[in-house]
């Protein structure tokens, strides 16, 4: 069947505003909108920029707006989108480079605010330390992240405080301070208790919803916040 | 402009982000650069595990894995090589558990292992729990863990800045010159920048862009490997790339062996499990080159499923609970991409290009090495799959590309911040950026010629069906024509991005020159290798030959622009080549 692929398109050098570009292009149900993005590049238009690496949806490069809602291009269907006709945009709420690229800069720099690392005595043994099935299972969710920023961008708190930390980097941070064997937590909750740290989420679950690993991350900010409340009672 | 630093790695996965973390402890001034953001680097997507003998499941030792990696490997592995990757294997998992990864645990809170191909117990009796892991995603974990940790000793990295050109003093590197540094592409804006070092890491990853069907990125076009071999490095063993058995079929995204590591069944349209036929030892657990060649052999006697060119992998019987808790990225991929359900539904697999075991020469100490007499590169170093040390020989077993890239990424570092001690920074002349600028603009500038994705997809369908598990003389005289033939139209190639801004026109077109010139070695390897050996499979040559090819190939670029192949030793320590069966 033809899709008709609508896309969201921005060259500094060339425009002045953004502005949509049609494109039809032969597709099947089980192609991927990378797919068709592909198509357009290599066969149509090869100005059409966007990122993409491991195609199938585990390095995190090709976030956009697809339909409305923050996908993995490589990760969403055309028949899962239930048309011919398919809209794509850059990531909402990040500075726009050229057309599907946004500035990451300031999302990863919000990633590292949150010491995103194991802080720990290192151990004096040779060996592994122990660590239960239990305990690791406490923080396995959020260990799949894969910083696609999905999330964050998905996020009207963000979109109305940029200085938001954003979900993404709560679940990286949560990622730790659930984990035995560290012993930073203290700091990190600290850090996320400040007016631009997890109080700033209204659990509107955009970023759940957004989330291409499935990762239940409104419900780490919640364990995240319950623990800053919880910690000098 | 140029930027100064004692030390550069070029390429963010594992081996790159280790020997920087390295660095870092020692004090050594040293940057990272990668054409992606660090953690979406190819090793992210690495699944099913990295084996060390540590024992935890039942008796193990590295003498066994290091055996098992020789054997694997057809015997074409270095086996003081070898030894090293197996008893550094030990001390990295256990570092990287140090640092935080997750691995899956033990009823008693140890680090869990699971079965995987080729890894056995007591040199070959039967399959061993070898495979450390964190549930399907233990390269996804290794790279955050790397990455967290660099962040955390503050490892200067340049995101998206694309390596375009080595920089060499005292002449090519072919010729004892030194590594002086980089020239980058910076994606953003598509400036070029100078980086002088003392020391230059290539840790770059594969090629597997070459060929239709394949588990590998986008990114992966073996750019680390053809700018070496460009100023006069030699690639090693390029005829040994490794299909992977079980693919998605037609595009080629992997679905791991730690299915068949849990107990997965392979199935013909018999529903028989087929690989009884090839190894009836270790079944599906045989090494991977076997496997693949098994399903090709099943697929040409009409047993594929309803006579099509796939099979079955099967993880019905495994159970949800199985396959939710030790398989769940990989069966969600089948969903995806497939529209299957594992639970209820067997799943259509193919061969897919997986692997290299190929690259750029190097030392146990990971440094360059230029010729049969091992001379060393100065400045030069490689690990991970950009190298070849050699640890996987003609075939590697599964985990052991982790392992690699950890214990030489590793090695990578140390040996760095041993040798820029008492160097200086080199003397380099301000237009060493001109030839590769000139080669730049040259694709910008031309207004019409053609596009760089026609002919990406030409020869990754000539390497796919001529160059791929099967070979002969007739096919790989058709793929070096084939190649002669890209490369020519090459010279011709235009884009349509002229602009400077995140120009990936550009680069994707740079890419394919990589890819050319790793294709174009690889043919020629293959065609002088007159024996099958792991993955090298001559249907004219069908026996291994260790009179005439127990040794490394090494293609060089000639004077004008062809191949010069020469050969030198394996390194055999402990066990003396035997016949291969499992």
């Amino acid at each position: 069947m033809i899709v008709e692929l609508r896309i969201l398109r921005y060259d500094p050098e060339r425009d002045a505003r953004p502005h949509e570009e049609v494109y039809k292009v032969e597709a099947g149900p089980m192609d991927r909108v990378l797919d068709l993005l592909h198509k357009v590049k290599y066969e149509q238009d090869g100005t059409l920029t966007f990122r993409r690496s491991c195609g199938h949806g585990v390095c995190g490069s090709d976030a956009m707006l697809i339909n409305g809602r923050n996908r993995l291009a490589c990760k969403i269907r055309v028949d899962q989108l239930g048309g011919r006709r398919i809209t794509v945009a850059p990531l909402p709420g990040l500075p726009v480079m050229k057309d599907l690229v946004v500035d990451m800069d300031a999302f990863f720099a919000k990633f590292r605010s949150v010491q995103p690392f194991l802080i720990a005595e290192e151990p004096a043994t040779e060996r592994e330390r122990r660590q239960s099935a239990k305990d690791r299972a406490r923080y396995d969710d959020t260990t799949k992240c894969i910083l696609c920023a999905a999330c964050t961008s998905s996020c009207p708190s963000f979109w109305a405080q940029p200085g938001y930390v954003g979900p993404a980097a709560i679940v990286n941070a949560h990622r730790f301070i659930f984990d035995t064997r560290d012993d930073g937590a203290e700091e990190r909750l600290e850090i996320l208790a400040d007016s631009d740290g997890v109080w700033r989420c209204r659990t509107i679950f955009n970023c759940t919803d957004a989330c291409p690993r499935g990762i239940h991350i409104t419900q780490a900010i919640l364990e995240v916040s319950s623990a800053i409340v919880g910690r000098h009672a | 402009m140029i930027r100064d630093h004692e030390a550069l790695i070029v390429g963010a996965g594992g081996a790159g982000l280790w020997a920087a973390l390295e660095l870092a402890k020692a004090g050594v001034d040293s940057a990272v650069l990668t054409k992606l953001y660090p953690t979406r680097s190819h090793t992210g997507a690495a699944q099913g595990g990295v084996c060390a003998a540590l024992g935890n499941q039942e008796e193990d030792h590295w003498e066994w894995h290091m055996f098992d990696t020789i054997k694997g490997g057809d015997y074409l592995v270095d086996q003081d090589a070898a030894e090293v990757l197996a008893r550094e294997a030990i001390e990295t998992v256990i570092e990287l558990e140090h640092m935080g990864l997750p691995f899956n645990r033990t009823a008693d809170g140890k680090i869990d292992q699971r079965r995987f191909g080729g890894h056995t117990r007591n040199y070959g009796e039967a399959a061993v729990k070898r495979a450390c892991f964190a549930a399907d995603r233990t390269g996804h974990m290794i790279l955050q863990t790397l990455y967290q940790q660099c962040l955390k000793h503050g490892v200067k990295f340049y995101d998206e800045y694309h390596v375009v050109d080595l920089i060499t003093e005292g002449g090519e590197l072919g010729d004892g010159g030194r590594a002086a540094g980089v020239v980058a592409y910076r994606i953003a804006d598509g400036e070029l920048v100078t980086l002088r070092s003392k020391a230059v890491l290539l840790a770059t990853g594969g090629f597997g862009r070459m060929f239709r069907v394949t588990s590998n990125a986008w990114s992966l076009t073996g750019d680390g490997v053809s700018l070496a071999y460009r100023h006069g490095v030699p690639m090693q063993d390029m005829e040994f790339y490794q299909f992977h058995p079980t693919g998605i079929v037609g595009i080629g995204i992997l679905l791991s062996e730690a299915a068949r590591g849990e107990g997965a069944y392979l199935l013909d349209n018999d529903g028989f499990r087929f690989m009884e036929r090839y190894a009836p030892k270790l079944m599906e657990l045989a090494p991977r080159d076997m496997v693949s060649r098994a399903i090709y052999q099943e697929i040409r006697a009409g047993r594929g499923i309803d006579g099509k060119d796939y099979v079955y992998l099967d993880v019905r019987h495994l159970g949800r609970k199985v396959i939710d808790e030790k398989l769940p990225d990989i069966t969600d991929f089948v969903r995806v991409y497939q529209g299957v359900e594992p639970y209820t539904e067997p799943i259509p697999i193919q061969p897919t290009a997986h692997y290299a075991m190929g690259g750029i020469p190097t030392n146990l100490l990971t440094q360059a090495t230029r010729d049969a007499a091992n001379t060393v590169v100065p400045g030069l170093y490689a690990a991970g799959e950009a190298a070849c040390v050699s640890v996987h020989g003609a075939n590697r077993l599964g985990t052991n590309s982790l392992v690699d890239l950890l214990v030489f990424g590793r090695r990578a570092g140390r040996q760095m911040a041993v040798d820029v001690k008492g160097v200086g920074i080199p003397e380099i002349s301000p237009d060493v950026m001109e030839p590769v600028r000139a080669e730049i603009e040259a694709i910008r500038g031309r207004a019409k010629g053609e596009r760089k994705e026609v002919i990406r997809t030409e020869l990754a369908d000539v390497m796919m069906d001529d160059a791929g598990v099967y070979r002969d003389a007739e096919g790989l005289e058709r793929a070096r024509a084939k190649v002669a033939e890209l490369r020519g139209r090459y010279g011709a190639v235009s884009i349509d991005d002229k602009g400077t801004t995140f120009n990936t026109d550009l680069l994707e077109a740079r890419e394919v020159g990589y890819l050319l010139d790793c294709a174009e070695t690889m043919v020629a390897a293959c065609i002088n290798r007159k024996e099958s050996r792991g993955a090298h499979s001559r249907e004219d040559y069908p026996e291994r030959d260790d009179v005439g090819f127990l040794s490394h190939s090494l293609a060089t670029k000639g004077a004008h622009g062809a191949v010069e192949l020469d050969y030198k030793p394996v390194t055999i320590t402990k066990f003396q080549p035997k016949p291969r069966v499992y």
